[in-house]
């Protein structure tokens, strides 16, 4: 296996519902992405893009043929992902493996969505079907509702009261508000910043216990990452971001994880794949870009990662062990929560942070001092799918 | 190679109150609903049995925000529930007031009726899903 870098990362703002079409969204990002890279779109050898629910955005299936000619990457293989909230990091798992085979030496991932074009009724409907359509759906179960069950049945595994879960989760949502709003490219960018207990708890309920503030938004957006060979990336950049460990797993209905619940085991066999491959450990994560779909989603990704023990991730978010300067620095971007959940293209915004993280380019209010060891964590659908990768400075 | 139960003669059978799992013959584990592998072992050599439908919640939510086309549903009560016979399964609850629903719900036994969801224009046609009441 060839070792693969990161050498350009592009992003749109995620935003609330806008006019720009899937594949221009995804020009906007992979340009940037391309033009970071001193390359040009003739340079890219295959395009891999993850793209949940282009169907329902806006009636566009195969949208990786369109995106790679609207772009000017003529006639190159265009494969689309899809993976629920997971696609993109899918997408640019297989576009590193393609690399690191030494098939291609340079190739474009990314992700793009139109989630909240679709509006909250189609949006919500969507959503749902990346839980089981026949054992599932039936009982007329939400994205919210999937998370909300698990927070009960966290707060009675771990025996914390309800309300005291809900304040620890409650410090989640005002973390991940106090990093977005100082990120120009959050969807709650200049927003939020001083939002108050209080109001987290007091929102509307959503799907109980989980209220507004505990759920991300609907998002449009795209981002794109640039992979080449190490031979080529030593020609493009002084600061290529190699990808030292990769992992993903599967797994069917959140009914038949009831050995591990809350835990998600698929999450912890990917992150342990990711881990080995790497030759980290949990505690030589510097910075991480994990799953907040949801308040708790963040307790238990940072559990089922090893950042904290289980049960114990409230306490480290209420001592401040899961923001900058803490243990591990989670969702400096805002995470999901704030920066925005353009499902199909997240988890490439994942990367374009920490890839940006590790250069230190971010803004220095939310920049993880000498970041040099960085994760990424996507969920799909109900723990159906998971996407773990590690990323390390090559300078 | 046929599946041992399909979700066809599943669904009808849950809509007679009758939940369908599938017996391994190798492990002796229950797999509900049907899949073609036992979930425990991944072996093939599995038969239709009918499986007890009773058991208690283990957790449990009220939806206030319905998907398209269901909106009029809401609130109601998604509950996970764990079978006597062991797997877990999710259905609805009713009989209980789905604006005070609380913690209490979890560890409580119930048994199970049915209620039919029509389907959408997604859906490929309708299904039915567990309709729990507590037992007291």
């Amino acid at each position: 296996m060839k070792k693969v870098a990161v050498v350009g990362v592009g992003e749109t703002k995620f935003t609330g519902p806008q006019s720009k079409t899937q594949v221009e969204l995804f020009a906007e990002a992979a340009t940037e992405a391309i033009t970071e890279s001193n390359l040009k779109p003739a340079d890219i050898k295959a395009l891999f893009i993850g793209n949940a629910l282009g169907d329902f955005d806006e009636g566009q299936g195969m949208i990786a043929a369109y995106a790679a000619e609207n772009l000017g990457c003529l006639y190159v293989p265009a494969n689309r992902y899809e993976g629920a909230c997971a696609s993109a990091s899918m997408a640019i798992r297989d576009a590193y493996m393609w690399v690191a085979s030494g098939y291609y030496d340079i190739v474009i991932a990314g992700g793009i969505e139109r989630a909240a074009t679709m509006g909250t009724g189609l949006a919500t409907r969507t959503f749902a079907m990346f839980s089981d359509a026949r054992y599932e759906y039936p009982s007329g179960v939400t994205f919210p509702a999937v998370f909300a069950m698990l927070t009960h049945l966290y707060a009675d595994t771990y025996k914390i009261p309800l309300q005291k879960l809900r304040e620890y989760m409650a410090r989640v949502t005002i973390q991940s508000y106090k990093h977005g709003a100082i990120n120009p490219k959050a969807q709650f960018f200049g927003k939020n910043a001083d939002c108050s207990m209080e109001k987290v708890l007091n929102s509307f309920v959503v799907s109980s216990p989980l209220t507004l503030h505990d759920c991300c938004p609907f998002s449009d957006g795209a981002a794109a990452v640039v992979l080449a060979s190490e031979r080529v990336a030593k020609k493009l950049t002084k600061k290529p971001v190699y990808i030292t460990g990769v992992g993903q797993a599967s797994c069917g209905p959140l009914i038949n994880q009831k050995e591990y619940l809350p835990r998600i085991r698929a999450r912890e066999l990917s992150s342990q794949q990711a881990y080995k491959m790497a030759g980290r450990k949990p505690e030589d994560i510097n910075v991480c870009e994990l799953h907040d779909c949801f308040s708790i989603a963040s307790l238990i990704a940072a559990e089922s990662l090893g950042f904290f023990e289980y049960g114990k991730a409230g306490e480290a978010w209420e001592k401040g062990q899961a923001d900058i300067g803490g243990h591990v620095a989670i969702n400096p971007s805002g995470g999901l929560k704030s920066k925005g959940h353009p499902i199909g293209a997240t988890g490439a915004g994942q990367v374009y942070e920490i890839a940006r993280q590790l250069r230190g380019e971010v803004e220095p209010g939310r920049q993880v001092p000498d970041a040099r060891i960085g994760m990424t964590d996507t969920l799909g659908g109900d723990g159906g799918t998971l996407v773990n990768m590690i990323f390390e400075r090559g300078w | 190679m046929d599946q041992k139960l399909y979700f066809k003669d599943y669904n009808e059978a849950l809509k007679q109150n009758k939940l369908l799992g599938l017996k391994c013959k190798a492990c002796g584990a229950l797999t509900v609903p049907p899949k073609m592998a036992c979930r425990q072992c991944a072996g093939f050599d599995l038969e239709a049995a009918e499986v007890k439908a009773s058991g208690k919640i283990k957790t449990f939510t009220t939806v206030f925000v319905g998907a398209e086309g269901r909106e009029s549903e809401v609130p109601y009560i998604i509950v996970m529930v764990e079978l006597e016979e062991g797997p877990w399964i999710m259905g609805n609850l009713e009989g209980v007031d789905p604006k005070t629903a609380s913690m209490e719900l979890i560890g409580k036994k119930v048994k199970m009726g049915n209620k039919v969801f029509a389907g959408d224009k997604y859906s490929a046609g309708e299904a039915a899903r567990p309709l729990f009441s507590l037992v007291n």
